[in-house]
């Protein structure tokens, strides 16, 4: 059983977008609700910062 | 010639912006070239590949933006650095984007979300969709170079909760009729499919449409799902996911070969599934078998939906091999022109799918070759930049993207190796896809038709004739319009046919000296 692939098929798609800003814009173009995360590389990209990061958290 | 570069701190933009803001510096006036990359090591090699390096260049980060130019002159490479806030702008109204959050503000600010849409680089992606996973989301996991290992526990963690993992590496999905990454405008109807990639799916959806049926859900694997190392573990909870699905009738299953392990893993759950199946393991020989009678395999895409539109309509197939009479009067006309020595056929693939398939169909014909993702049986390219005789070339592979967008985004790389094909004296054919869509080129034939004129044109000039043949994957809804696009095509004298097995058989027709086949039979 996959309840939440499920229930995703059934509701049709309710999306967060994370990267590419054209992803969200057609999504909404085609009606479905968007938000859109402004992201980017987190410690300033640094991967040993990253690791601390991700320990601390 | 002078260059010259900005870097802009803390100033981070998507890659397919950033292509947008390249192409137009690029086309300003006195401007010879132009990049706008952030500040990735890989990147830094890529500028220094083209003279542009320097100290703080080596220090920016990868949250750094980097604008480099070569012009004319310091006039134009001033008047384009000076005002460089202009070219951050977005060229469009961009409704989606108005505020800034976070994924956790995102959560709280849309409880009902259900999907995330994940596409940053590959370093970050598996934390980026383990933090989604982790707020009850689907994941569509758009980025690649995302490592094996980190794939296998997303995937685990996320069919522990019932959430599937779609990618990374997945470019299509369509979910209750909505596109999502690189999908096609197309009808609802019974027809579920899962796919390990884009462009499969794209091909598969687009003739289901064009063949009078419709498309319940698409779900997307990425490409090593079927792999040993990953078992199945989204296609298989895809398959519980369609069957369970009251919209979905019949299920199509498009993927490479599966290795031993995932087959062994997928096959008792396909023999239990009370659904009709259309099974397309590209690239397998034909000896794998499914014996069950709701099971039916195909060897091509276009096969896969001619199986599929049989049993959702009931009716025999539209014909998808391209059989038509006018076939031996077009192979004749296109080879009448031909010399000698032109016997190559050189394919320049966007689809990575569409390269695989058309090395599969050429090999039934008898007609092996180069590529740099060979099918077994042929060779691989000791320089993917390089044709040799028969080449197939999977534009779409990291060596080809390493800092620029995907070739169904942007044509700048096919355009270049059409006009670089044209030099050889031993091409006869050229075998392209254009795949249309959203997120795809606006206008991907009419970027790419100087070239195959010019190209055209230099063979002509030397006493040939080069045949160009295409395949378009898109519907008539789809942003860009496919009789559109289908027009420019002809009219830069491509033969265009309606699906890449299509194009890839007239190619092997073409090679394999049919003129001879139908001048004495």
């Amino acid at each position: 059983m996959n309840p939440k692939l499920e229930e995703l098929l059934q509701q049709g798609p309710m999306a967060i977008n994370i990267g590419i800003y054209d992803f969200a814009e057609s999504l909404q173009n085609q009606g479905a609700e968007v938000v859109h995360v402004f992201w980017a590389p987190p410690a300033g990209g640094d991967p040993e910062m990253m690791e601390l990061l991700d320990q601390l958290l | 010639m002078i260059t010259g570069y900005v870097i802009c701190k803390n100033e981070y933009h998507d890659s397919v912006f950033l292509m947008r803001v390249a192409k137009k510096l690029s086309e300003q006036k006195g401007i010879l070239q132009a990049a706008a990359f952030m500040g990735t090591d890989k990147n830094k090699v890529l500028l220094a590949e083209i003279g542009i390096h320097g100290a703080d260049i080596s220090a920016a980060t990868p949250n750094d933006l980097i604008l480099a130019v070569k012009a004319d002159s310091q006039q134009f490479l001033s008047a384009l650095l000076d005002n460089l806030s202009q070219w951050l702008q977005p060229e469009q109204s961009r409704g989606a984007a108005t505020t800034r959050l976070t994924l956790d503000e995102a959560v709280v600010q849309e409880p009902r979300a259900n999907l995330a849409v994940v596409s940053v680089p590959g370093a970050y992606a598996g934390r980026v969709a383990q933090k989604a996973l982790e707020h009850g989301l689907n994941v569509f996991l758009f980025s690649d170079n995302v490592p094996v290992p980190s794939e296998l526990s997303l995937k685990e963690y996320a069919r522990a909760r019932g959430l599937i993992v779609m990618g990374p590496d997945c470019g299509t999905a369509l979910i209750g009729g909505v596109g999502i990454g690189f999908a096609n405008v197309v009808r609802r109807g019974p027809i579920g499919v899962i796919g390990a990639s884009g462009t499969g799916i794209q091909e598969f959806t687009t003739l289901v449409h064009r063949g009078g049926a419709g498309i319940s859900h698409a779900i997307g694997t990425g490409s090593r799902d079927l792999s040993d190392d990953i078992g199945g573990i989204s296609v298989l909870s895809a398959l519980d996911a369609l069957e369970s699905d009251p919209t979905t009738q019949i299920i199509a299953i498009l993927s490479k070969p599966p290795g031993p392990v995932a087959l062994s893993r997928l096959r008792p759950r396909i023999l239990r599934c009370q659904k009709p199946l259309v099974i397309c393991f590209l690239g397998l020989k034909k000896d794998v078998p499914f014996a069950h009678p709701r099971c039916q395999r195909a060897s091509t895409l276009d096969e896969a939906v001619a199986l599929a539109l049989q049993i959702a309509t009931g009716h025999p197939p539209p014909n998808f091999h391209g059989e038509s009479p006018q076939l031996p009067a077009l192979l004749r006309k296109e080879q009448a022109r031909m010399k000698p020595e032109q016997k190559y056929i050189r394919g320049i693939f966007a689809g990575g799918t569409f390269c695989l398939q058309a090395q599969q169909i050429l090999q039934d014909a008898g007609i092996f070759g180069h590529s740099n993702t060979p099918l077994e049986g042929n060779l691989e390219l000791a320089d993917s930049w390089q044709s040799l005789e028969h080449t197939l070339v999977d534009m779409g592979t990291d060596e080809f993207t390493s800092g620029r967008p995907h070739p169904m985004i942007d044509s700048r790389l096919r355009y270049a190796r059409i006009l670089a094909e044209a030099q050889d004296p031993g091409v006869a054919v050229l075998l392209l896809d254009f795949i249309l869509g959203f997120n795809a080129s606006p206008d991907p034939a009419g970027e790419l038709a100087p070239a195959i004129a010019a190209a055209k044109k230099q063979i002509q000039e030397r006493g040939g004739f080069l045949s160009v043949v295409a395949s378009i994957c898109g519907t008539e809804e789809d942003p860009q319009g496919l009789l559109r696009q289908t027009k420019l095509l002809e009219e830069a004298g491509v033969v265009v046919f309606p699906s890449s097995a299509q194009a890839a058989r007239f190619c092997a027709l073409l090679a394999a000296g049919y003129r001879k086949v139908i001048d004495e039979p």
